[in-house]
């Protein structure tokens, strides 16, 4: 089973790459921006066939490991 | 006095730091990170460097290493145990300090002399330090120390902050902070005292010829403080 997790900063984090990439935008004429932030995406084939447990144990990976919860928040996606 | 400093896969300054821990009279030996047992040692120090190509997140893979089990349960025991640069990351990621290091604030690799001060001697690590501001070195790209509103507070309740970002005469403002870090902190303590992490390498001002003394009188100090 298949399970991605998006990990983004938190919102209080100051995100200085996610601002570089939209002044950079900005200057290729992509206008009306207001804001970027960067994050990560991993992609975690499980051998779990339950899709609950299987959840769970990413769940567990992302506090453990993936993310760290000072700065990040992570959203489990199916 | 025993010291004893771990290899991690991609580590740097681990052998400039056997050098001078050796030069100001610790008995140091090397241990590899997939080690299960640390040899008997009065301080362990996790050095500089790119652990695990700083994949992931700087240090958090280290963190995770087999010979961590054996630092964490030695640290909680009272052990001594200091992180350099990547060795702060390292401390940072496992637990054992409060916080987190941000790429630095302007996304540039900082490599240049600082000067940083001691804010609490009441510690090992630098009680009767004959100085309370060091010129030492700085070379990383994630320096830039973050922490929630809530740890900061307990940091400043706890006097854990070690050492600010000053100017040469221990002025602690924005222009003397080179990474953005949230109050200048250069390094931080756990709240007991005996685990220090550190953005600056001492191990690189031990000789008067190549750079500078700051580094000397922070190990004679510190063997001195452990004997």
């Amino acid at each position: 089973m298949k399970i991605s997790v998006v990990i983004t900063l938190k919102r209080d984090v100051l995100d200085p790459q996610g601002k570089v990439i939209h002044q950079t935008l900005y200057g290729m004429g992509f206008e009306g921006i207001n804001e970027i932030r960067q994050g990560k995406y991993f992609e975690i084939d499980t051998k779990e066939n339950d899709k609950k447990k299987a959840e769970a144990k990413v769940d567990e990976m992302c506090k453990k490991l993936l993310a760290n919860l000072v700065i990040e928040d992570f959203k489990i996606i199916r | 006095m025993h010291s004893s400093v771990i290899t991690f896969p991609g580590s740097n300054c681990d052998r400039d730091m056997d050098v001078a821990l050796k030069k100001f009279g610790f008995k140091n030996r090397m241990v590899w990170h997939d080690d299960v047992e640390l040899p008997k040692s009065d301080l362990v120090v996790l050095p500089g460097g790119f652990s695990y190509g700083d994949y992931l997140r700087c240090g958090s893979m280290a963190s995770k290493s087999k010979i961590m089990k054996s630092i964490l349960n030695f640290a909680q025991g009272g052990g001594k145990v200091m992180g350099v640069c990547n060795g702060f990351q390292i401390l940072v990621e496992s637990g054992l300090l409060p916080g987190v290091l941000l790429r630095n604030k302007y996304l540039e690799f900082i490599c240049k002399n600082v000067f940083v001060k001691i804010n609490n001697k009441d510690n090992s690590y630098f009680k009767d330090d004959k100085k309370d501001i060091y010129e030492l070195h700085i070379a990383h790209n994630e320096g830039n120390y973050f922490c929630s509103k809530e740890q900061i507070k307990e940091i400043n309740d706890n006097n854990q902050i070690a050492l600010f970002y000053s100017d040469k005469n221990g002025n602690i403002n924005e222009q003397s902070n080179p990474n953005g870090s949230l109050q200048n902190i250069a390094g931080i303590f756990n709240k007991q005292k005996n685990v220090l992490g550190m953005m600056p390498h001492p191990e690189r001002m031990i000789d008067p010829a190549l750079s500078g003394e700051d580094g000397s009188i922070f190990f004679e100090n510190l063997i001195n403080n452990l004997r």
